[in-house]
């Protein structure tokens, strides 16, 4: 069986990892190189490295900062931020990257993801996804609805997002990196309601972004149908390490990959 | 001493990943489309490349099917990643009517009973006893076709590792020094980077004369 993967986030500006609340307020948590070669020696599956002022700015994804961290990484690397046309993704693939998460560019025109699939294959396209609810926190579970958020959860789109999740993935997305702008930031766990419901909306591997503060949060999630659960303020305001939760996450019967990883001298 | 490996230009595979791994290990790799190239090299890499069928037509139009094939045929170090593996074969359910590279005697077919595609993460790989440089561990794998497990591999002189994700399919074959992996050696790690050191190993001690 494939196992759960823990995905540590760098949210990267001007070259630096910075974390905010709900996208905002943000501050520094370290250079992007470091905290990456330090993820992967603690057990991380996977990385994930989002140009956070890419699409406000409206200028291309952080190129050089991909190159730098593919130079000392050997595990996937997911791109995002700024993905606006098919070039844009194959020049992050070319520096380094081995997914392009598509997010704003995507929902102004969804034929993208079906040209990133066509050319790049749809295990390089992820849709990423920013979701607010809709409605008040006493309503029924049954009846919860989520928006599409963009620029940095400032604007809303009216858009359901459940549905265009279920779009997404039949025009080409192999993988759904799902973060609710409600949480993020916040600690106060991820909305289960939310991955629950994308889960069953489409088939694709499902990545849970937004909350994360304990193993509880992530076994929620996983038990949610998430394939993996992506965090990134717990991990660099050390928190915790990527090795500990994964220890607590095997304890606790979730399937992960053993932490912390041998050192190729071990294996030879 | 390492061995001149070429890379193989596909033009459309993500090769970035590829090349970082080998420099962690110290070895340069050349990008090289050209036949007497690839025929000579030391040690070539063919890596994944999106479609099936754009990847055949790719190493068509190039005039690469008859050297690549040469090397598999003969033993000579080669190392096929995620679609490269299934380009070995004979053909896949991806591009009906598509040949492969027809030198591992195996079809590709869409993973059936994986509960979610692609397949996406790491998995186990348990090495058949007769594997040499695949051991016991955990790989990175992304794609949604596997090459068949079929019997006419091992009747070939092929050996076969295995992993599972709903059923049990083909996550490496090795000849000689020929390693083909369905998963990401470049993006597995510790397990990845030990691995691709033995194959390298072998290539060296191949291009030495030695036995592969």
């Amino acid at each position: 069986m494939v196992r759960l993967r823990v995905i540590p986030c760098l949210d990267v500006k001007d070259g630096r990892v910075v974390k905010g609340v709900r996208f905002q307020g943000l501050r520094d948590a370290g250079d992007p190189v470091e905290r990456a070669a330090a993820y992967e020696a603690s057990g991380a599956d996977e990385l994930c490295l989002l140009d956070v002022s890419a699409t406000r700015e409206g200028r291309a994804s952080a190129v050089e900062t991909v190159r730098a961290v593919r130079a000392v990484i050997g595990i996937p690397l997911t791109v995002g931020g700024g993905v606006r046309r098919l070039e844009d993704a194959a020049k992050l693939l070319d520096a380094g990257a081995d997914k392009v998460a598509v997010n704003t560019a995507a929902l102004e025109r969804p034929a993208l993801l079906a040209e990133i699939k066509e050319r790049l294959g749809a295990q390089c396209t992820v849709l990423s996804l920013d979701a607010a609810r809709r409605g008040d926190a006493e309503q029924p579970v049954s009846t919860l609805r989520w928006e599409v958020v963009v620029a940095g959860g400032t604007r809303r789109t009216g858009i359901d997002a459940i549905e265009w999740v279920r779009r997404a993935a039949g025009l080409g997305a192999g993988e759904i990196l799902a973060t609710s702008w409600d949480r993020d930031g916040t600690g106060e766990g991820y909305d289960v309601e939310l991955l629950r419901a994308l889960s069953e909306a489409v088939p694709v591997p499902l990545i849970a972004s937004g909350g994360a503060r304990t193993a509880l949060h992530m076994e929620t999630a996983l038990d949610a149908g998430a394939s993996a659960v992506l965090a990134a303020s717990i991990f660099h305001d050390g928190v915790t390490t990527v090795d500990l939760i994964k220890r607590e996450l095997a304890r606790s019967g979730r399937d992960v990959r053993p932490s912390p990883i041998p050192t190729p001298s071990t294996l030879r | 001493m390492s061995p001149d490996l070429v890379l193989v230009r596909t033009g459309v595979a993500n090769v970035a990943s590829v090349i970082a791994a080998f420099r962690r290990l110290g070895v340069e790799p050349r990008l090289s489309d050209d036949p007497g190239e690839i025929r000579r090299a030391g040690a070539v890499v063919l890596p994944g490349v999106g479609a099936f069928a754009a990847g055949m037509a790719r190493l068509r139009d190039a005039g690469l099917v008859a050297p690549l094939r040469a090397r598999v045929e003969r033993g000579e170090p080669t190392l096929a990643v995620c679609l490269g593996v299934q380009l070995l074969g004979l053909e896949s359910e991806e591009a009906p009517g598509v040949s492969g590279l027809g030198v591992a005697p195996a079809r590709t077919r869409r993973l059936v009973d994986a509960p979610r595609l692609p397949h996406f993460g790491w998995n186990q790989v348990e090495p058949d006893l007769t594997c040499r440089t695949v051991r016991p561990g955990e790989a990175y794998f992304a794609h949604s076709y596997r090459l068949d497990d079929a019997a006419s591999l091992a009747a070939e002189g092929w050996s076969v590792a295995r992993t599972r994700e709903g059923e049990r399919f083909v996550a490496a074959i090795e000849r000689g020094a020929v390693l083909g992996c369905q998963f990401h050696p470049e993006l597995s790690g510790a397990y990845g980077a030990a691995l691709m050191e033995r194959w390298l190993e072998r290539a060296a001690l191949a291009c030495a004369g030695g036995v592969a």
